[in-house]
């Protein structure tokens, strides 16, 4: 007789797989990632690739040698984390940097808590946190787009949006003084000043849409932090327009976009329910609206998500999905 | 068109053999009919060594109010009473009877003449269908008499008759519709009676629009009968879902349909109770499929209790060679068998058989915490966190968690991108949790 | 200096009032308990492993204080000395207890018992038991699982990946009986260590008759009874085709050990045999003894 495989059901799978959602979401960066190269040339090139090498090479060190467990790189993981960091850096930032925050986000990020599946925070985030911690300076001065320049640590600096906000730009405008905002186009489009994944909004859209036509996530994380962002924006806004930007401008600049479609949906670090995945963005929104405009950064998404990455077991516990015959 | 709203699926459904008309397996030389074939108390036997039998002659007799009596398939002699080793390899009390001719019990009408005419009370139609033990026939196997006399606190207003066939591969449901609706409209009239509600539906996934049109045509001319065309979604034949998706009711943790007012019967049950009141023939046989992507020649079969189920596998070209798994059942909850070399029960719904390519399990990987499987759940829960609890054993909080609330489905596991057993760890916790609550209750 | 001096003074009066008002605190809450019970605690080898009967080692403690009769008590894990140091603590006299050890009554090895299946579900018994009777042809014996393994808290069993059978390691058994309850199918048992860690014991649980249980494990025992014959000191009963030696009467003499034809009764931490080696590996035995017996064989 042959060995018939005997298991309980069920018997046929979904085909889903760990590595078709980390490919899904490479793929729905394609098109930011085209446009920091076009904006930012060279120092995209030379950063990303930094970054999802070290990524990897520190994964397979510490999984194989440290962890000694069987080698993961495949899983693509580890070149998502890089890919995602890359995105989160000024592309003129000196590649031993990089390599530094790579090692931070795999190493203190992900592998230390047992690797995939395991981390409380984004790595990524992590990393990124990391070096503009240690390295503020570097971590913001940030290079100004131009077509395809063959530049990289010697690219030509400038301030983004929201350090200009900061530097108290709308209280000058109102002022009357010429102040040099980029216009909404040039936010649409990503001819400002930037982080290299985060300046175009339209590529990050289209990313969202191909993530949500896969069903790789779904629209609660990330609308529900635009969508909080958008109203309590608004209602500072309304309240003093020459202190407080306009939600169109708290939606479109700094990493918002970003962070709400591929950072904060990250799947091991956000709630499980969908009820928990929206308060979660909530949380996201209103941390990072005050952050921008009460606290000292111009930016706040890294930090919001990180301090709601924190608040996912607590969510997770007592959020439950609604249950069938229940209330 | 309706569907029920929490979670679900949608795995391909595969029905190779819904074109394909009922044949009937040859009687065998000797049938082996298990004393034991539905949930609650086993049968006693009430033949003996050398008696001769008749089809549908009472065999094992019921035990208690939750059983159902066990009847000869075939006539012949019995040669022993023994052991059987089932589809998983344990040992089953069975009767084993040697074939001689096909003589049936007297009163058994096997005319083929269809009967529509019904003149007996409630109470006569429901002892005739426990006298002919007759089981849900949907995979439960829970004994049909129970289910239609509701708690007197609970008022029945719907009938349900669960025709979803949700499973991938099955059709013997399709196909019963389709060649015996008419006998399936006369058994709804017999239970409407027995329940004294004056609303039944049929709930039908779209893939079958043919036994839809038909099914329509034969309830236009019975009052209160309508047909409910169903969104495929699995697992839309689980009961709680169907009641979901047919009415909006939602039965209530740990509670029966009938506290919604509702009783499910599945549509082989129907017919098996068309045979019995109208046609005094007990449950004797049962229609089951014969599928699997490598089999020559998927079909339906109408097989006799008793009858090794490699019979009716043989009539549809034998076992594939590449078989690597012989599910027992649906390909989402069908249990794998040993061996083919089982005898068909109340229980058998078909064999499907998987190529080896296909059988294995994917690695496991480690859960990336997604949260596909919470939304897969059809009963809300959070499988990755029962599992989870399961593998801890800690089952206090997975009582907490309304593991008991699990149907057993397999929506989680389809739908895992890290391949996690998360059912087997489940099924686990839903048992030691379910013997925990019994051990209260008696204390 | 000032500053110094008000803090000082500050803080010592915080300090005495917080003694003061946790002194009364404790006098008015305090509660009576036998100061033994800590005496007693601290001779418990603190593993908590349920072993005794008891929830924890503080529990029994607690019994062992409260009962006049010891001799039922046993700390499984500390054994007989320990019970010794309770009763001079207690005052008391402590049962005797001869010290046990686990032993893994199956021996169907992966040679010996052919795989007829297998098994893709969780690697775990309890599952695999509750689903199906196992991959083998025999529906008695160990299912590989591991359950054992991972009930252990001394780190004492272990599945031999080769044999795929749990293997105890007698230095670090505490017979504290996690295992046995662990295993669905009620293979592991706890036994005597007997004189010199020597024991006998019958390594199969099949109750079926001899023809099937041989059918599916070569190394089944089939209920032949020949060990019964050979048994100068009734310890062997033979009851639903299998063989049961009885450890209380046991004298450890291995004539059954030499009479069993599949090889089913196993000796354990015995010399070798120096006439006539009964060639099995024996689940238990270091795998340096059971090389040399094999390398043996031949020459016998």
């Amino acid at each position: 007789m042959s060995e018939f495989i005997i298991s309980p059901a069920p018997h046929i799978h979904g085909r889903d797989s760990v590595v078709k959602n980390m490919r899904n979401v490479i793929i729905a960066l394609v098109p930011a990632y085209l446009c920091s190269i076009v904006f930012f040339g060279v120092g995209a090139l030379v950063v990303s690739a930094v970054s999802i090498i070290s990524c990897v090479l520190f994964e397979y060190l510490i999984q194989v040698y440290v962890l000694k467990k069987p080698n993961s790189v495949g899983d693509l993981s580890a070149v998502l984390t890089g890919l995602l960091l890359a995105m989160n850096l000024p592309s003129n930032l000196p590649w031993w940097m990089v390599v530094i925050g790579a090692f931070i986000a795999i190493g203190v990020g992900k592998m230390c808590f047992g690797g995939l599946g395991c981390n409380p925070f984004n790595p990524a985030l992590v990393g990124r946190v990391f070096l503009l911690l240690s390295f503020p300076a570097a971590m913001t001065t940030w290079p100004l787009p131009k077509l395809l320049p063959a530049t990289y640590t010697d690219a030509e600096t400038g301030a983004t949006v929201l350090s200009l906000i900061k530097e108290g730009a709308l209280a000058d405008a109102a002022s009357g003084a010429t102040v040099k905002l980029p216009t909404y186009t040039d936010m649409l489009l990503g001819n400002m000043g930037g982080s290299m994944g985060e300046v175009s909004a339209i590529a990050l859209l289209l990313g969202f849409i191909f993530l949500l036509a896969t069903r790789t996530i779904t629209w609660h994380i990330p609308v529900s932090i635009l969508a909080t962002v958008a109203i309590f924006g608004g209602i500072l806004y309304l309240a003093d327009p020459s202190a407080y930007m306009d939600p169109l401008t708290q939606l479109l600049s700094g990493g918002m976009l970003l962070g709400a479609i591929f950072m904060a949906t990250d799947y091991v670090t956000s709630p499980m329910t969908k009820r928990g995945q929206i308060i979660y963005g909530i949380g996201i929104g209103i941390i990072c609206v005050v952050i921008r405009c009460f606290g000292s950064y111009p930016e706040g998404m890294s930090f919001a998500i990180l301090i709601m990455n924190a608040v996912t077991p607590l969510i997770n516990y007592y959020v439950k999905p609604k249950r069938f015959g229940g209330k | 068109m309706k569907t029920f709203k929490i979670g679900g699926i949608h795995p391909a459904d595969n029905k190779l053999s819904a074109a394909v008309p009922f044949e009937t397996v040859p009687l065998p030389a000797q049938v082996i009919i298990p004393l034991e074939q539905h949930i609650g108390a086993p049968t006693v036997a009430v033949v003996a060594k050398g008696d001769k039998v008749k089809a549908g002659q009472l065999i094992g007799e019921a035990q208690g109010p939750v059983s159902a009596n066990i009847h000869s398939s075939v006539s012949g002699t019995v040669t022993k009473l023994d052991t059987v080793i089932d589809a998983w390899g344990y040992k089953r009390p069975a009767v084993y009877i040697s074939v001689e001719g096909d003589e049936w019990m007297e009163g058994i009408d096997r005319s083929g003449i269809l009967k529509e005419q019904c003149d007996l009370t409630p109470e006569e139609i429901i002892a005739k269908i426990k006298n002919a033990g007759i089981v849900g026939l949907g995979g439960a196997c829970f004994p049909t008499h129970v289910k239609l006399v509701p708690p007197p606190s609970m008022t029945v207003d719907t009938l349900i008759v669960n025709a979803v066939e949700c499973e991938p591969y099955l059709t013997h449901n399709h196909r019963l519709m389709l060649e015996k609706g008419r006998e399936i409209m006369t058994g709804i009239e017999i239970l409407k009676k027995a329940l004294k509600v004056d609303k039944a539906v049929i709930g039908i996934e779209a893939n079958k629009p043919d036994a839809i049109k038909y099914m329509e045509e034969l309830a236009a001319s019975h009052d209160g009968v309508s047909v409910q065309a169903l969104k495929m979604k699995y697992p839309q034949g689980g009961e709680k879902q169907l009641i979901a998706a047919c009415t909006g009711r939602e039965v209530k943790s740990g509670a029966i349909p009938a506290s919604v007012g509702v009783v499910v019967q599945n549509v082989a049950t129907v017919f098996a109770v068309y045979e019995a009141v109208q046609l005094n023939k007990p449950l004797v046989e049962v229609a089951i499929t014969i599928s699997g992507p490598s089999v020559k020649h998927p079909g339906n079969y109408i097989i006799r209790i008793g009858t090794p189920l490699g019979d009716a596998l043989a009539m549809a070209g034998g076992l594939p060679e590449d078989t690597g798994k012989i599910i027992g059942g649906g390909p989402m909850m069908g249990r794998a068998f040993m061996t083919t070399d089982v005898p068909a029960t109340k229980r058998s719904a078909g064999l499907v058989l998987m190529p080896e390519s296909l059988s294995k399990r994917r690695p496991v990987m480690n859960c990336i915490r997604c949260g596909k499987c919470v939304e897969a759940c059809p009963m809300g829960l959070e499988p990755y966190l029962l599992a989870q609890l399961g593998a801890k054993q800690d089952w206090e909080r997975s009582e907490k968690e309304k593991v008991t609330d699990c149907i057993e489905c397999g929506s989680c596991m389809y739908t895992c991108p890290s391949n996690r057993p998360l059912l087997d760890y489940i099924r686990m916790g839903k048992a030691e949790v379910m013997g925990i609550i019994k051990a209260r209750a008696k204390k | 200096m000032e500053i110094i001096l008000f803090s000082l003074l500050v803080m010592g009066v915080t300090g005495l009032l917080s003694a003061v008002i946790l002194y009364f605190v404790l006098q008015k809450f305090k509660v009576e308990e036998d100061p033994r019970i800590d005496q007693v605690e601290a001779l418990l080898p603190g593993a908590n492993c349920g072993g005794c009967g008891s929830a924890g080692c503080r529990n029994f403690a607690e019994r062992c204080v409260k009962t006049e009769d010891m001799s039922d008590l046993l700390c499984p894990v500390g054994g007989s000395k320990t019970m010794q140091e309770i009763a001079a603590v207690l005052g008391r006299k402590a049962g005797e207890q001869k010290p046990k050890v686990a032993v893994v009554r199956c021996n169907g090895n992966c040679e010996a018992r052919k795989k007829t299946n297998y098994y893709d579900g969780v690697r775990s018994c309890k599952i695999e038991h509750n689903l199906y009777i196992g991959e083998t042809g025999c529906s008695f014996g160990c299912l590989g699982g591991g359950d054992c393994e991972r009930a252990c808290t001394f780190d004492a069993i272990h599945i031999n990946p080769e044999t795929g059978l749990p293997e105890v390691d007698e230095e670090k058994c505490t017979a504290c009986g996690a295992c046995v309850k662990a295993c669905p199918k009620h293979i592991i048992e706890l036994r005597y260590k007997g004189p010199k860690n020597r024991r006998i014991f019958v390594s199969c649980v099949n109750e079926e008759k001899g023809a099937v249980a041989r059918k599916a494990c070569s190394n089944a025992c089939i209920g032949c009874s020949k060990c019964v014959k050979e048994c100068a000191f009734d310890a062997i009963t033979v009851k639903d085709n299998l063989a049961y030696i009885d450890f209380e009467k046991c004298r450890l003499c291995r004539k059954c050990v030499d009479a069993c034809p599949t090889g089913a009764i196993h000796a354990i931490n015995f010399p070798l045999a120096v006439k006539k080696a009964t060639a099995e590996p024996k689940t238990g035995e270091t795998p340096e003894t059971v090389n040399k017996t094999e390398t043996k064989q031949p020459t016998a």
